[in-house]
């Protein structure tokens, strides 16, 4: 790693435009809607009204006696032909197809596809097919799921649990046992998820004359074209994902494999381009987007000091009837289980369960946002227990800076991190004294007010040991990332992502770094996204990853490129590298400085000179590096203590927020927010990252879920349902960052993808608590929506 | 054969014919028929205002008109916020100054809202900017960079007109 002094570095951390932006502003991206192929064929989709229903027949004939109609696929038809689509966990058993076979297992669940010239004619001809169904009796509530023998989802699978980890870290009954006090309580995180404003959609052509399936996708997924190419049972090399399509916003959710392996096969069926755009009602009702929903409960034993000692936690996940990788998001808090906090030894256990709900997701934070959620409480509550300040509680129990890397009781070993400074840098921002005089003078008025304290981690560029650690016959553990440079003759440079972007800005990260590394001028830097059999190696941009992983990928072939320039440049010059030296391109004599090699010679001997190269060397200059995760290759061990993630950033979260005693309406006035991310490689992306997320948090704190009814029918499926913040909804945040490098990347970067969403949801429960505190009630589940808070204010129940 | 409409529609100064089914949105016949896939489609439903246009010199939800609805009238959509070589214009230069975007698909939207109000008011207050863009939903910003831009604009389009 460098030395960060901020000061001697060029384009990192300064701001300058975000590439990617003039393509978006002058509205001429290509997104999947607007890949628009000759002859193609466009899809409805049919539905199942019912949450569990056996299917006893589905009549097509009217439908494809429309004019226009191409062709009605059913899951029968495509069990013939295809592979179930398999996601990691060891439930053989557990059988997902794209369409449904035999039983229907949510409502909305799809049941035929209906293929036609154009996208009015497949509508109208969805609704002209005929299923007859038998109605089951569904299992919607998790805990029910959990215990339930006889109602289940996937029969054959003998329960409903597809997931039941126990961890033990650590002397938990011994601490219990010494704890001058212990706590319990529940916390339940809804349903909801991150809902972009696009939706899913996914083009295919098959290709007959080079066997080739051509993909563009809204797609952000790790082993997705794996996925297509074994469901669809083509030879890997047989698929090409075109990465330059950009996704209009994803956060984890678009994973749409279920359609993808839908139009990969009637395309190849058809013998023509098929396109599947989700309407909002699909999207929202069946479009496998869903986020965890979660319940928590936990004990907590601390002593009178507020000094934290241990955690018991049961974690109980609704995973919806087909899971995908949602269940793996019970694993990434194992790494970050303690919060940024020194707690001796925590018991964790993790279930998943299915219901008669559409499949969970990965979601942004890829679990650990409910996981915080539930830490923050249990600070929260010790604090107000003890009658300790929930800040001095915070900073009792914080590591301090000069513990790193220090290690907590699962494993993971914090890479650095200064959450004291942070915090107090938030409080500064936050004019937290006036801030207290604020609230006090509103409670003196009349009104409910409150201040929230919420801090997280954010760990970040993890590797997939989750996935062994929870399935070890796998043998999965690898999650590199790959980047490619190539100078031209004219010496111009081109970086290759192998992977699609939706809205992280991986041009600009690359072009930055490798100009920095290089001593070029990112602007003149091209940056492409190769499409999947040209790309380097990559696990798609999840995670937090991609500063980390592909900044740092970046930086070491930008290191390879320089050290192939010095020995041209050496074995030209007649010298020894070591008296050479290398500065933003040129290489010079150093006790003589006249003698130099520019960058465009150095470039021409590589590509057109071999006469002048060193004996043997390779022509050309390019450069590809894969930078696999710091500290991956290691197992659990004994204990299943494990290192998932390698870097760790910091957040605090302090927003002040006033509650209608009348309706039970929260408004956020004001939120201010402390981050560390490490080195920040473009201020204005990090921003808007932070921000972001932390709206996102908003929405699930206050707002959005994807309600069911006790009898499994889905009630949020349009935008006038499922509550979204507007700019109304949202404060001018106040953020200030501090950096604590990470001794582990090119730049001593870390993510900042998921914070925001991580550390809100938490730090505005804490706000809406502190509000109800003088009225004797709390609330501890997700959303905290205006209903339940009027309910709790004039019915006076307490969740305590 | 369907029934269809002959229509005319003025889109971003320029003429544009075609026939069209009663039924199609403005949405689909912007993207589909004038190939102009600036515009984004988000809920169908006129909440999120990824498809918002300017008609006839006001913003509207073109998710929600019909495209017969148009005949004869005129729509700006994103493509016609550039300058008439084809840069970007004072308000798409600000939103990339501020980086009021992520991802790029509700940007189209907010542009044309911002338009709309610019047009209208050149010193607009935060409340007005709020209410400009108060029915354009963001997912990747949390809108506060949005708000910068659409200052940074005021200010810019003010200079410019002296």
């Amino acid at each position: 790693m460098k030395e960060q002094s901020g000061n001697n570095l060029k384009f990192v951390s300064r701001k300058r435009r975000v590439r990617e932006d003039k393509r978006f502003v002058k509205g001429t991206a290509v997104f999947a809607q607007d890949v628009n192929l000759p002859n193609m064929k466009h899809c409805a989709i049919v539905q199942s009204p019912y949450p569990r229903a056996k299917i006893l027949s589905i009549d097509a004939s009217q439908a494809l006696g429309m004019e226009g109609v191409r062709y009605v696929l059913t899951g029968d038809e495509f069990r013939a032909n295809a592979n179930d689509m398999k996601f990691g966990l060891n439930t053989p058993e557990v059988k997902w197809y794209p369409l449904a076979v035999d039983i229907t297992r949510y409502a909305g669940e799809w049941v035929a596809v209906v293929v036609a010239d154009d996208q009015y004619t497949a509508e109208d001809a969805a609704e002209l097919v005929e299923v007859e169904y038998e109605s089951l009796e569904p299992i919607i509530d998790p805990e029910k799921a959990y215990d339930e023998k006889e109602v289940l989802v996937h029969p054959a699978h003998g329960s409903n649990v597809l997931y039941e980890g126990h961890f033990c870290w650590g002397t938990v009954d011994e601490d219990f046992a010494a704890a001058e006090e212990t706590l319990s309580y529940r916390v339940r995180w809804g349903r909801s998820s991150t809902v972009p404003i696009e939706t899913f959609g996914v083009v295919a052509r098959w290709n007959e004359a080079v066997d080739l399936l051509d993909v563009w996708a809204s797609i952000q997924m790790p082993n997705y074209v794996e996925l297509l190419a074994a469901t669809l049972r083509i030879p890997l090399n047989c698929v090409r994902l075109h990465q330059d399509v950009d996704v209009g916003g994803s956060y984890g959710v678009k994973r749409g494999i279920k359609h993808s392996v839908i139009v990969g096969y009637l395309s190849r069926l058809l013998r023509a381009p098929v396109r599947m755009i989700e309407d909002r009602l699909i999207n929202m009702s069946s479009g496998d987007a869903h986020g965890p929903d979660r319940i928590f409960d936990t004990q907590v034993a601390f002593n009178r000091d507020g000094k934290i000692l241990s955690l018991k936690i049961r974690a109980l996940d609704d995973a919806g009837a087909y899971p995908s990788r949602a269940p793996f998001q019970l694993a990434k808090p194992i790494s970050a289980i303690v919060g940024p906090y020194k707690i001796n030894s925590v018991q964790y256990d993790a279930i998943s369960v299915v219901t008669n709900k559409t499949g969970q997701v990965p979601v942004r934070g890829f679990g650990q946002s409910p996981t915080n959620y539930m830490i923050e409480a249990a600070v929260d509550k010790v604090a107000r227990h003890l009658n300790l300040g929930r800040i001095e509680v915070r900073q009792r129990n914080f590591i301090n800076h000069d513990e790193f890397p220090y290690q907590i009781p699962s494993g993971s070993k914090y890479d650095s991190g200064d959450y004291h400074t942070v915090l107090q840098k938030a409080l500064d921002a936050a004019n937290y004294d006036e801030l207290i005089n604020r609230r006090d003078a509103a409670r003196a008025a009349g009104r409910l007010a409150g201040i929230g304290i919420g801090t997280c981690l954010e760990p970040g560029g993890g590797n997939n040991i989750f996935e062994y650690l929870m399935n070890p016959s796998a043998e999965i553990t690898t999650f590199s990332e790959g980047a490619e440079i190539r100078v031209d003759p004219d010496g111009l440079v081109t970086g290759v992502v192998g992977t699609t972007t939706s809205g992280q800005g991986h041009e600009t990260l690359m072009a930055t770094i490798i100009g920095e590394e290089l001593g070029i001028d990112p602007d003149t830097i091209r940056v492409v996204h190769a499409d999947s059999l040209n790309a380097p190696v990559t696990r798609s941009p999840v995670a937090s990853r991609m500063a980390i992983m592909l900044g740092s990928s970046t930086a070491a072939a930008a290191q390879k490129i320089i050290a192939k320039v010095m020995r041209i440049a050496a074995y030209n010059l007649q010298e020894v590298e070591d008296d050479l030296e290398y500065v933003d391109g040129s290489v010079f004599v150093r006790r003589d400085p006249v003698r130099k090699l520019t960058w465009r010679d150095i470039c021409f001997i590589a590509h057109k000179a071999y006469h002048k190269m060193p004996n043997g060397m390779e022509p050309g200059l390019q450069a590809q590096h894969v930078f696999q995760v710091p500290g991956g290759g290691q197992l659990p061990d004994e204990q299943q203590r494990v290192q998932i993630y390698p870097c760790f950033s910091f957040q605090a979260h302090i927003p002040y927020v006033e509650i209608d005693p009348g309706t039970g309406h929260v408004k956020i006035l004001d939120y201010t927010i402390g981050h560390d991310c490490g080195t920040i490689i473009n201020p204005d992306i990090v921003r808007g990252m932070v921000i972001g997320g932390l709206v996102h948090g908003i929405g699930a704190a206050l707002y959005e879920k994807f309600a069911y009814r006790p009898d499994g029918q889905f009630e949020s499926a349009t935008f006038a349902d499922y509550l979204m913040p507007s700019v109304y909804e949202v404060p001018m945040v106040k953020d200030v960052d501090h950096c604590t490098p990470s001794p582990l990347t090119s730049h001593g970067q870390k993510g900042s993808g998921e914070g925001g969403y991580l550390g809100a949801p938490a730090a505005i429960a804490s706000a809406v608590n502190d509000a109800l505190y003088p009225r004797g009630v709390s609330i501890y589940e997700l959303p905290m929506r205006s209903h339940l808070i009027e309910d709790l204010l004039n019915g006076g129940k307490t969740n305590p | 054969m369907k029934n269809t409409i002959d229509i005319s529609v003025s889109i971003n100064g320029k003429e544009f014919e075609d026939s069209v089914i009663p039924r199609m949105t403005l949405l689909d016949f912007l993207r589909d028929k004038a190939r102009l896939t600036g515009t984004h489609t988000g809920c169908e439903h006129g909440v999120c205002g990824a498809c918002s246009v300017i008609f006839d010199g006001d913003p509207v939800r073109s998710c929600s008109l019909l495209a017969v609805q148009a005949n004869g009238k005129s729509v700006m959509t994103v493509e016609g916020l550039t300058n008439a070589d084809g840069t970007p214009g004072i308000i798409q230069e600000a939103f990339q100054d501020a980086h009021a975007m992520q991802c790029g698909y509700c940007t189209s939207g907010m542009l044309v809202s911002a338009h709309a109000l610019l047009e209208r008011n050149d010193r607009p207050s935060l409340e007005d900017i709020k209410e400009a863009i108060g029915g354009n939903i963001c997912r990747c910003t949390g809108y506060v960079q949005i708000i910068e831009a659409i200052q940074l604009a005021a200010t810019r389009l003010r200079e410019v007109s002296g």
